[in-house]
């Protein structure tokens, strides 16, 4: 199994690492028993066109090497970014940003994607605004799978 | 890239330069095979005797009791299922502990789709079988007891002595996994009532592709590999003299190293583990607290994964393994650690070091250095702040 060198970078120096002050959004997945925990953190902001975009991101992660850099990267295609694009964001788009990830890997790039998915659903259902179907069908899937069987997925 | 520190020596050790000139001969001029008639299978079918002399004494084993494979998981699973298959008159259970290396619980897991039953004996918190739990478990339809005698992931070693005593006079014949602790250990097969005993060549300075399996006079066992009839038939495959030749010379430096290394490297192991518990808290170790090979140190840390400090480990250049499910092939965690009652989050965080012939002091010194501010700043990323 080796790791590119994008993903070891990203493990080594991972960004947007942290927690927000009284974030807008917050969205936890995975357990100690399954090996990782991915916590992520949004601030939401309105954009010059009043489109809703994530003006900051943060997040903690425990996991091995792969959840670190997969954490770090979806922070990183997801800052500064609309809402409706981060959500339109998918595991490929992980595994393609960091050039590849191992197969049995793969699982962790889910991971991250939904802990994205989780803090916009947290910050859209705080904020009483509307969920799409969609969304909700999403949000469902994930609360529903045991942060375990996410590995079977693959 | 920075210079590398080895702590894998469980995983495999690099072969002495005295085994690798020991080799040499076998890999240029004399090629022949050993099953040839002329003076060149003669002159190589020399060498292997030899080196089974030098093998088999390193045992107290006769001579035609010691037969070459090529790897440790060959042994083993020659023995689980060549002893299975060629004792089904007897009967088919199987006795192994919960802690063996997966070529021997692999071996019995396909057995038992093939209709054997096996007993998993549980072990404590240390890694040690319980002899009460074994004595109860031989039954009159046991063919076989197998257990590891030193652990590859935490190195306990187990009381195999006593243990030959309970199976010779249960009248069940007794295999020894000896993969960790050959050579680190003397091992005599006839004090410790062993009928079947497992080692490898490049777990002691010597090459990969030999390794030793040794079967008493008299102990029924079927061949996996039929054909020109090698190893007076329990192992057909045109011999690797070379690799043979090596593992016997790796053999004879460890005969006359043995004491010495054992003393450097207790010494080293138990500095390493004295400076990362003192230094990185929720840290613990795991395994026997002495009863335990003189080269492993298997530790977890409290909230942290253990593939990753693994890899941060690597880019500091420094070689461990780990008990994590993230590392495995099967996402499962250790299940020897599972075994012992440690949790899975403390299984997902174990780091094994397994120190060798190379050690030195400095490197010992350079983790002690660098391991807490690995541990620190994978717990500043982690969710979990202590």
């Amino acid at each position: 199994m080796q790791y590119s060198p994008k993903v070891l970078k990203h493990f080594r120096d991972p960004q947007n690492i942290g927690q927000i002050d009284s974030p807008d959004g917050v969205g936890e997945i995975g357990n100690v028993v399954c090996g990782d925990v991915m916590k992520l953190y949004i601030k939401v902001e309105a954009n010059a066109k009043g489109e809703e975009i994530i003006k900051d991101i943060k997040f903690e992660t425990y996991g091995c090497a792969a959840a670190i850099a997969t954490s770090s990267a979806i922070t990183d295609l997801a800052i500064g970014k609309t809402i409706d694009y981060a959500l339109s964001l998918n595991y490929n788009s992980v595994v393609k940003y960091l050039d590849g990830l191992p197969p049995i890997k793969i699982h962790c790039s889910l991971l991250s994607v939904d802990a994205l998915v989780m803090a916009i659903y947290n910050y859209l259902q705080e904020n009483k605004k509307p969920i799409s179907a969609e969304l909700e069908k999403r949000h469902q899937r994930i609360l529903k799978k045991a942060a375990c069987k996410n590995k079977s997925l693959f | 890239m920075k210079k590398s520190i080895y702590f894998d020596y469980a995983a495999t050790t690099p072969i002495d330069p005295k085994v690798l000139k020991a080799m040499m001969p076998y890999l240029e001029k004399k090629y022949g095979n050993t099953a040839s008639m002329h003076q060149c299978g003669r002159i190589v079918n020399d060498a292997l005797t030899e080196s089974r002399k030098t093998v088999s004494r390193s045992i107290m084993a006769k001579f035609s009791e010691t037969y070459f494979t090529a790897s440790a998981t060959e042994s083993n699973n020659t023995v689980i299922k060549g002893v299975a298959w060629a004792n089904q008159d007897k009967g088919k259970h199987i006795i192994i502990s919960s802690i063996e290396h997966d070529c021997i619980l692999n071996s019995a897991k396909w057995l038992e789709k093939q209709g054997w039953e096996i007993t998993q004996l549980k072990v404590d918190e240390n890694g040690l079988i319980d002899l009460d739990q074994l004595k109860k478990s031989i039954r009159p339809d046991t063919v076989l007891v197998s257990i590891i005698h030193a652990s590859n992931e935490v190195g306990t070693i187990q009381n195999i002595t006593e243990i030959g005593k309970i199976c010779r006079k249960k009248n069940v014949y007794f295999h020894t996994d000896a993969s960790q602790s050959y050579g680190k250990i003397v091992i005599d097969v006839n004090k410790s009532n062993i009928d079947l005993l497992t080692a490898s060549s490049h777990k002691i300075y010597g090459p990969k592709g030999a390794a030793l399996l040794y079967v008493r006079h008299g102990v029924k066992i079927e061949s996996l590999l039929h054909g020109g009839g090698h190893e007076n038939g329990l192992r057909s495959s045109t011999v690797n003299v070379p690799a043979i030749v090596g593992f016997a010379r790796a053999v004879e430096i460890y005969q006359q190293e043995r004491k010495k290394e054992a003393k450097r490297l207790t010494a080293l192991r138990d500095k390493l583990t004295k400076g990362i518990l003192e230094n990185i808290k929720g840290s613990q170790l795991n395994g026997h607290p002495t009863q335990r090979l003189s080269n492993n140190v298997n530790i977890s840390f409290d909230k942290v994964e253990g593939e990753s400090i693994l890899m941060m480990l690597d880019m500091e250049g420094i070689a461990v393994s780990t008990g994590s499910a993230c590392a495995s092939a099967s996402l499962e965690p250790s299940h020897v650690l599972l075994a012992m009652g440690i949790s899975v989050e403390l299984a997902h965080s174990s780091i094994r070091f397994s120190l060798g012939r190379w050690t030195t002091e400095k490197e010992i010194e350079q983790v002690i250095l660098v391991l807490p501010k690995i541990i620190k700043k994978l717990r500043k990323i982690s969710p979990f702040k202590n």
